[in-house]
């Protein structure tokens, strides 16, 4: 790996580390408590108090981004967990099924697929009505598809692999074969794409909670926050930006991980 | 002539097919969800007596057996009533209708944009240095919640240097902003899929039987490397549409524009249902169409997948 | 004045010296073969004559038509490449660009180099798609490169180089993709241009395409040039070592022994299969006998690899039926064995498994595993390689260790050597033959290589369209050919 590679990658993994601890012990990092209000102390400018200024409650913003992170984080990579358990049983069945079966299959989920994950989200909301706990299955539901699809190619482009058949041969049993050849490959590339897949999750959140529908106030949401910042842009311009920032931080170190891992993969496979 | 027709009548069947299954989906959908849709309607503050209830319940049909809801439902939507609004008590034709045009507007620039941006990139940009930038801000841009990216260009441009106006409709330096955000995703997206494509090619043995007859970068791009990414860019085009549909939004939000954003997001905060439905249904008449469009155009740009050569490659592999 | 001098030649990549002091002149009409196993340095060589080449690249000399190239810049190079020297790559199914018309890829260094009108190039094109011999041109310009078979392809390619009329044609491995009834006639194509007046530069692995086509040929190993003269001479008297064994690994005597065979093994009876209505095999019927080698020979879509694929029993037949007697163990060794190894693991993990379910117990296994690596002459330490990390000749080998692990008594063998460089080849053969001897193995070769087949085949069946058009003892069969494919096939191969 080149020297700009792998500086990339260590600061990937440098604001990945940054945004699991702001998740995992919020206090330490952050000490002041995000739902405390202070008037008078509204809308102050960055200082040294106040690292990212003050909202229009008074409240810390940066302590907001930094408690918000387990909300914005977490429901995204619990929601690509789940999805892609989901994607990998669905997907893997679809590919041993008989062919009529996988290919009415295949063409619903296309159809899923070819809508970004955000717009199918929002069309779950719609239906479901606004709600965080309505967020986090709307944007689960909204990634299954593309690792049904993974899943189901995989599946199915091992199952004919010629080093399966092989294997078959020699008088492996197709169970064992499906399990040491085909399981493996497939669960590989599905975690990979899984890592580049969170970013899609936490734009979808961030979306929808910034149109109103996921979390309610008082709660620190990165999308909320950037909503609640829209209305004071002009004055205050720090309560939009960093929120942002933080998202798109973690969005690039995500994908820029992902995307090594898939070359990775590749490289060696191929 | 006859296979072209059988292949028009298969893609006229899918498209029945995906909005029928649209239809079902989003009336199952509602059907299924807990809670009774009336109260949801009239909101948790409302002191209604149940018989007034039941009244609104039997004007708007809900009382009657889920077949024949289903049935009358369908047969609606083949004459092209989607229902009326719960709250706004119009048809949902012309809710949609009203606003569609702005919504129109800021989507057809944003993808002009996006398009040309896109290509000016992928042919313009030469050079591992240059290209790595461009990769970067991709990356970036695609990374950015795209109301973010509003949010920074309204605060730099119009707050900022005041070049552009905040908000309003009847200037049209409004839709500059709103639409140069929504087509940044789009463009950037477009643009590294159309890069990966003519890279591909160019590492592909015919770029050096190019190259061997004395050709010159800007040949083999124009000619031949430009032509393979852009069918790679083509399988996106579902994807984009559907990019641009939910960016727009997004995007109407951040500048407070009219448009279907602002509908739907009314429709969903009210629980109005038959505008909720009526979005769904349009967004999958738009996707199929869009998808249809694709399917046509495809054997035009990449010739392997017209049907008839691929008859005659069969023999000759024989 | 000759066409292309080239003086101590050398090219250098990331610091190592891969073509080292080459040297040769091409006269009008005259066709030069380059020759040499693959990192010989003949492709890199090819590339400089038209300023391709990677990496630094010096010369005492380096003169097309007279011009000394050696500073050019990329515009010069430009103006000669196409108008001067023209290049014809291997396989036109990538060598041309897939989504334009044959027509248009033609006409391109008419349209870089002159200022013909669209019409006038248009003519042009179809004059030189007739000058390689190209039936119903015009309908051929129109398609695309998909659409006509590997030899109409390759004609296109030709004419595509010749377009601007360039005193100097690079031919790199032109017809190496293709079946040998379609090669011969390209090399009679690129005779017949040369004798035209260009000068020829042809570049290849194969001997016998080279006997066929050159008239001086180049010897190359490691970068440099061990033996040059007329192909008459080097071809048939050799003075240096490399080259007499390059030369021998080509030609093989056909077996004549054929005692030691015994009962039949298995009997086809019209075995026919089909694939979605397209016949693969068709009313084939043949016996194998317990330890003959049987050779099935065909080119592509001969049926010869679905038929191996029945024997072994990965597919089964449609009609008619495969009987054997008594209980046979049947194994295969891929044509492809990148392919055959699941690429994540070690050699040595895919051997025990293997072995696991032939059924040896747990303690035994890495003790066979190792008996199997010595058996094909393969470094014990290899065994904890992944597949990608091993040569061509060392993976086929393993995949050889690895049908042997399930202790088969009939191996069936797909294109085993067909992408192995000669002196390689010539290993595994050895080392079939010697397996077959020690384990008194029944074997069945499949290849499109005749010379390969005769040398290992004591009984050889010849295929065409899924047919069995000729078969029997293979020296008799290939000293007097009965049907026609079998007499062309031969002619085609034979210098």
């Amino acid at each position: 790996m080149s020297a700009a590679r792998r500086v990339l990658l260590g600061a990937a993994l440098l604001v990945l580390a940054i945004v699991a601890a702001m998740a995992l012990f919020p206090g330490i990092i952050a000490p002041a408590d995000p739902l405390q209000t202070d008037v008078r102390g509204a809308l102050e400018a960055p200082s040294a108090a106040h690292w990212f200024g003050t909202d229009q409650s008074g409240r810390d913003v940066f302590s907001r981004v930094v408690h918000g992170t387990g909300r914005s984080v977490g429901i995204g990579m619990l929601a690509t967990a789940l999805a892609l358990v989901a994607g990998l049983v669905i997907g893997a069945l679809s590919g041993i099924a008989p062919r009529p079966v996988d290919a009415v299959a295949m063409r619903i989920n296309d159809v899923l697929m070819a809508f970004p994950e955000f717009l199918v989200a929002l069309v779950v909301v719609a239906i479901l009505g606004p709600g965080a706990v309505n967020v986090a299955i709307a944007v689960t539901l909204a990634a299954v598809p593309v690792y049904v699809r993974l899943a189901r190619v995989q599946t199915r482009t091992l199952v004919l692999a010629e080093h399966v058949e092989a294997a078959r041969i020699l008088g492996v049993s197709r169970s064992q074969a499906f399990t040491r050849h085909v399981v493996p490959g497939v669960l590989g590339t599905l975690s990979v794409l899984a890592t580049i897949g969170i970013g899609s999750s936490i734009l979808a959140i961030a979306g929808l909670s910034f149109l109103g529908l996921g979390p309610t106030e008082p709660v620190p949401e990165w999308g909320l926050m950037l909503s609640g910042g829209r209305n004071v842009l002009g004055t205050a311009w720090w309560i939009a930006v960093f929120p942002g920032i933080a998202i798109t931080l973690t969005v690039v170190s995500a994908t820029v991980v992902g995307r090594m891992l898939r070359a990775r993969l590749e490289g060696r496979v191929a | 002539m006859k296979p072209l027709l059988v292949r028009l009548a298969g893609l006229a069947a899918s498209v029945i097919v995906v909005l029928w299954g649209a239809a079902t989906l989003a009336f199952l959908a509602f059907r299924v969800i807990p809670g009774d849709p009336v109260s949801v309607m009239l909101g948790p503050q409302a002191q209604v007596s149940d018989a007034v209830k039941d009244g609104i319940r039997a004007e708007l049909g809900l009382d009657r057996p889920a077949l024949e809801q289903y049935l009358s439902y369908l047969g609606q939507l083949a004459q092209g009533n989607l229902g009326e609004s719960y709250q706004l008590r119009m048809p949902v034709t012309e809710v949609i209708g009203r606003q569609l045009g702005s919504t129109l507007q800021l989507t057809a620039l944003a993808l002009v944009l996006a398009v040309v941006l896109a290509l000016v990139l992928a042919l313009f940009v030469r050079g591992r240095v240059g290209r790595g930038i461009v990769a970067g801000a991709e990356l970036v841009v695609l990374s950015s919640p795209v109301f973010w990216i509003g949010l920074l260009l309204l605060s730099v441009f119009a707050f900022g240097l005041g070049w552009f106006p905040v908000s309003g409709t009847r200037n049209p330096a409004t839709i500059v902003l709103p639409a140069v955000t929504l087509a940044l995703p789009v463009a950037a997206l477009l643009g590294q899929v159309l890069r990966d494509g003519i890279e591909a090619a160019e590492r592909q043995p015919f770029a050096t039987t190019v190259r061997a007859r004395g050709a010159g970068q800007v040949r083999l791009t124009a000619h031949h490397t430009l032509r393979h990414g852009a069918a790679g860019a083509l399988t996106l085009t579902a994807y984009l549409v559907g990019s641009l549909l939910g960016g727009a939004v997004l995007v109407e939000t951040v500048f407070a524009r009219p448009g279907l954003g602002r509908v739907t997001l009314a429709a969903i905060t009210d629980r109005d249902l038959p505008v909720i439905t009526g979005i769904i249904l349009f967004s999958a008449m738009v996707f199929v169409v869009v998808n249809v469009v694709v399917e046509l155009l495809h054997p035009v740009l990449d010739p392997r997948q017209r049907r008839a050569s691929r008859i005659a490659v069969g023999e000759l592999r024989r | 004045m000759s066409a292309l001098t080239v003086q101590e030649l050398s090219i250098t990549v990331g610091g190592r010296m891969l073509v080292d002091g080459v040297s040769f002149a091409v006269e009008p009409g005259e066709c030069i073969a380059i020759v040499g196993e693959s990192g010989a340095g003949k492709s890199l060589t090819a590339s400089a004559l038209l300023g391709l080449a990677p990496g630094r690249v010096r010369a005492t000399e380096l003169s097309l038509d007279g011009v000394d190239v050696r500073r050019f810049s990329e515009s010069q190079w430009r103006e000669v490449r196409g108008d001067r020297i023209g290049l014809v790559s291997q396989d036109a199914l990538v060598s041309l660009d897939p989504l334009r018309r044959i027509g248009a890829e033609i006409a391109e260094p008419l349209a870089i180099h002159t200022r013909l009108s669209r019409a006038a190039r248009r003519e042009r094109s179809l004059e030189l798609l007739e000058s390689v011999a190209m039936p119903s041109p015009v309908a051929r310009a129109a398609q695309y490169p998909h659409e006509l078979s590997g030899g109409l392809r390759q004609r296109a390619l030709i004419a595509s180089a010749l377009a601007g009329e360039p005193t100097v044609l690079v031919a790199d491995e032109p017809t190496t993709a293709l079946d040998a009834t379609v090669q011969a006639r390209i090399l009679a194509l690129l005779r017949d241009i040369a004798d035209s007046g260009t000068a020829v530069v042809f570049i290849s692995h194969d001997f016998a395409a080279v006997r066929r086509v050159a008239d001086r040929v180049l010897v190359m190993r490691a970068g440099r040039v061990i033996e040059e003269g007329p192909v008459g001479e080097v071809l048939v008297a050799p003075s240096q070592a490399y080259t007499r064994s390059l030369i021998a690994a080509t030609r093989h005597a056909p077996r004549e022994d054929r005692f030691g065979l015994g009962e039949a093994v298995l009997t086809g009876i019209d075995v026919s299969k089909s694939f979605s209505g397209i016949p693969a095999v068709a009313d084939a019927s043949f016996t194998l006998l317990d330890g003959q080698t049987l050779g099935i020979v065909g080119e592509s879509g001969s049926g010869k690899t679905t038929l191996a694929r029945m024997i072994v029993g990965v597919e089964s037949p449609d009609a008619g039926d495969l009987r054997w007697t008594g209980d046979h163990r049947v194994q295969l060794v891929h044509q492809n064995p990148l392919g055959a190894f699941d690429p994540r693991w070690t050699v040595g993990r895919s051997l025990r498994e293997a072995l696991a379910a032939g059924g040896v117990p747990r303690e035994r296994r890495a003790g066979r595993v190792a008996d199997l690596m010595a058996e094909v002459d393969l470094a014990p330490e290899l065994s904890r390689r992944r597949p990608a990390q091993l040569s061509g000749g060392q993976r086929q080998r393993a995949a050889i260790a690895r049908a042997l692990a399930a202790e088969p008594d009939v191996l069936v063998l797909d294109e085993p050597v067909s992408a192995l460089d000669p002196s390689v080849r010539e290993k595994v053969l050895q080392l079939l033959g010697r397996l077959q001897r020690e384990r008194q193995l029944t074997m069945i070769f499949v290849s499109h290589d005749l010379e390969v087949v005769a040398a290992v085949s004591d009984d050889v069946l010849v295929m065409q369209h899924g047919s069995i058009v000729e078969q029997g003892p293979v020296a008799s069969v290939f000293a007097a050919p009965q049907h026609p494919f079998t007499q062309e096939l031969l002619a085609a191969s034979r210098a």
